[in-house]
């Protein structure tokens, strides 16, 4: 691996740009939410303007030391996720610090946010964080079981855990893409993908409505703001993830942009269409439908 | 400046308020059988009066009152008849998401709180709780005419009169009640203080902190709750 100064700078730039496009393609979804209920939503610059408001909050409070160290432990789940990501395919310098074993390292990434956050919000003691807690953590173990499926269906199929081999192996047009090789992994891991990114019908560990916020009831001020400044990173990161494995990868930060932005819109294209699942609903839907699917593109490639 | 009054009522008052049984110090088993102390209000609450939080000066306070100006949380708080005027704000004929105001669910994440309508004494010290818990820079809305001087219950027995001799307030929105478009109208109006760097109520909340207290100790008799609730 390279460990010089221009690459540690250009993965900073590729962070730059990942966190912006995360915050105007939360604010695009959310003024297409707005646009399908007859409204015209935010502006597109809201986040950014937000998150300077969130930054700037003048009191703030803490309940503890793992208080601090939950979005910190957030941040630290969308940022390694992004390190270990190649974001640019034949891109030295945008593979970022990827290597032959990044895809297990991004799977437990994509967990270990989570956990952080969960030790940091129960340390607040608001009732309601500990049972968006239980709830997340209940919907997420079961979000994963169809996505870890498909990967080792993948690992299986072309032979390597590194992901800058899958995207090589599905270069040269888009019939060698891994939605039209392995279908069946595809479908399961998509379907995960609906949960990962906790939009509506899986939105109930921030059900707004009946707990609060969820975990983060008592985050406020820069807390949050590191937060949402993790979503932001975290949401393309996964959707990178998604393109990497299923859809080629991409060439130059403009495929990069729409394949990712795709990816996105299927959650929230899916929230817009469909009311919210129970905790209990979601969790046996995960273990059904995608869980049988992400078994037979299993067996297929045995 | 700093509001007169009796201090000596105040601190008779501290004395002598009553405290929630769920609120006292007791003794509790833990799970490996050891006995320890819990003093819920040590515990479970901030001992500190609230501080004077000083703004930053010349243009990096300008831009980042712009930025308060642009995002404004409102507490999805809704006390009196008046909450029911917010509801159309967030749907498509009035959709207040595009001048920037958007609802949050928890006070810690809010800004604005709107006092919507009349409040009740009991109402009043959720309002006080939730009103504390809000970080600051914060703002209060006072709508219709029973946050000004009692409106239609001016003479009820269990009603406040005037709500900034509780909480204070940035702006008023007279009417019984103010349609949706005055609403729309205050949230503007509180955009043009908060740019001219005149939102700094909390900042008068913490100066004026025993006046504001004495007085809703004076009109709240069963006070069962800590004095800071943060």
């Amino acid at each position: 691996m390279d460990y010089s100064l221009t690459k540690f700078l250009w993965t900073l730039l590729g962070l730059f740009i990942t966190l912006n496009w995360g915050m105007l393609m939360s604010s695009t979804m959310r003024r297409i939410g707005a646009r399908v209920a007859g409204r015209y939503g935010i502006p597109w610059y809201q986040p950014w303007i937000d998150l300077t408001k969130l930054y700037s909050m003048r009191s703030q409070l803490t309940h503890g030391t793992m208080f601090y160290i939950g979005p910190v432990f957030r941040l630290m789940g969308g940022v390694g996720m992004f390190l270990f990501m190649p974001m640019i395919f034949g891109c030295d310098l945008w593979s970022n610090y990827s290597f032959s074993g990044d895809l297990i390292l991004i799977l437990y990434f994509q967990f270990f946010g989570m956990l952080g956050m969960a030790l940091g919000a129960s340390e607040g003691g608001q009732p309601y964080s500990a049972i968006g807690i239980s709830r997340g953590l209940s919907q997420f173990t079961t979000v994963e079981v169809p996505m870890t499926l498909a990967v080792i269906s993948l690992a299986i199929q072309y032979h390597t855990l590194s992901i800058s081999d899958i995207v090589a192996a599905q270069q040269g047009g888009f019939m060698n893409w891994t939605i039209m090789t392995n279908p069946f992994a595809t479908i399961a891991a998509m379907l995960s993908l609906l949960g990962a990114f906790g939009h509506s019908p899986f939105n109930l560990v921030k059900a707004p409505n009946e707990i609060p916020i969820g975990p983060p009831t008592e985050y406020h001020g820069t807390f949050l703001g590191v937060l949402r400044t993790n979503g932001a990173i975290l949401h393309v990161a996964e959707a990178a993830l998604f393109m990497n494995l299923f859809f080629g990868g991409a060439g130059n930060w403009f495929e990069l942009i729409i394949k990712t932005f795709l990816i996105y819109f299927w959650s929230v294209f899916v929230g817009t269409v469909f009311p919210r699942f129970r905790i209990e609903q979601s969790v046996v839907w995960f273990l059904k439908w995608p869980t049988i699917l992400g078994i037979i593109a299993i067996i297929i490639y045995m | 400046m700093e509001k007169d009054f009796d201090k000596k009522a105040l601190t008779d008052m501290y004395k002598d308020k009553f405290l929630a049984p769920e609120n006292e110090k007791r003794q509790v088993t833990a799970p490996d059988g050891s006995i320890i102390e819990i003093d819920p209000l040590d515990d479970y609450f901030c001992q500190e009066r609230p501080k004077e939080l000083k703004p930053r000066k010349g243009a990096v306070e300008k831009f980042l009152n712009w930025a308060r100006a642009e995002s404004l949380w409102v507490l999805g708080f809704g006390t009196g008849c008046g909450s029911i005027e917010i509801p159309p704000l967030v749907t498509p004929r009035f959709d207040m998401f595009r001048y920037g105001v958007q609802m949050r669910p928890t006070p810690r994440q809010s800004n604005v709180f709107i006092i919507s309508g009349y409040l009740s004494v009991k109402t009043l010290k959720r309002a006080i709780r939730s009103y504390e818990q809000m970080p600051s820079p914060k703002y209060i809305i006072g709508l219709g005419s029973c946050t000004i001087n009692g409106g239609m219950y001016w003479d009820s027995y269990n009603t406040i009169n005037r709500l900034d001799h509780y909480l204070p307030v940035d702006v008023y929105i007279a009417g019984c009640m103010p349609r949706p478009e005055a609403l729309l109208a205050g949230f503007g109006k509180l955009k043009e203080l908060i740019k001219e760097g005149k939102g700094e109520k909390a900042n008068e909340y913490a100066r004026n902190f025993d006046w504001y207290k004495a007085n809703q100790k004076k009109i709240i008799k069963d006070w069962n709750m800590p004095d800071f609730n943060w």
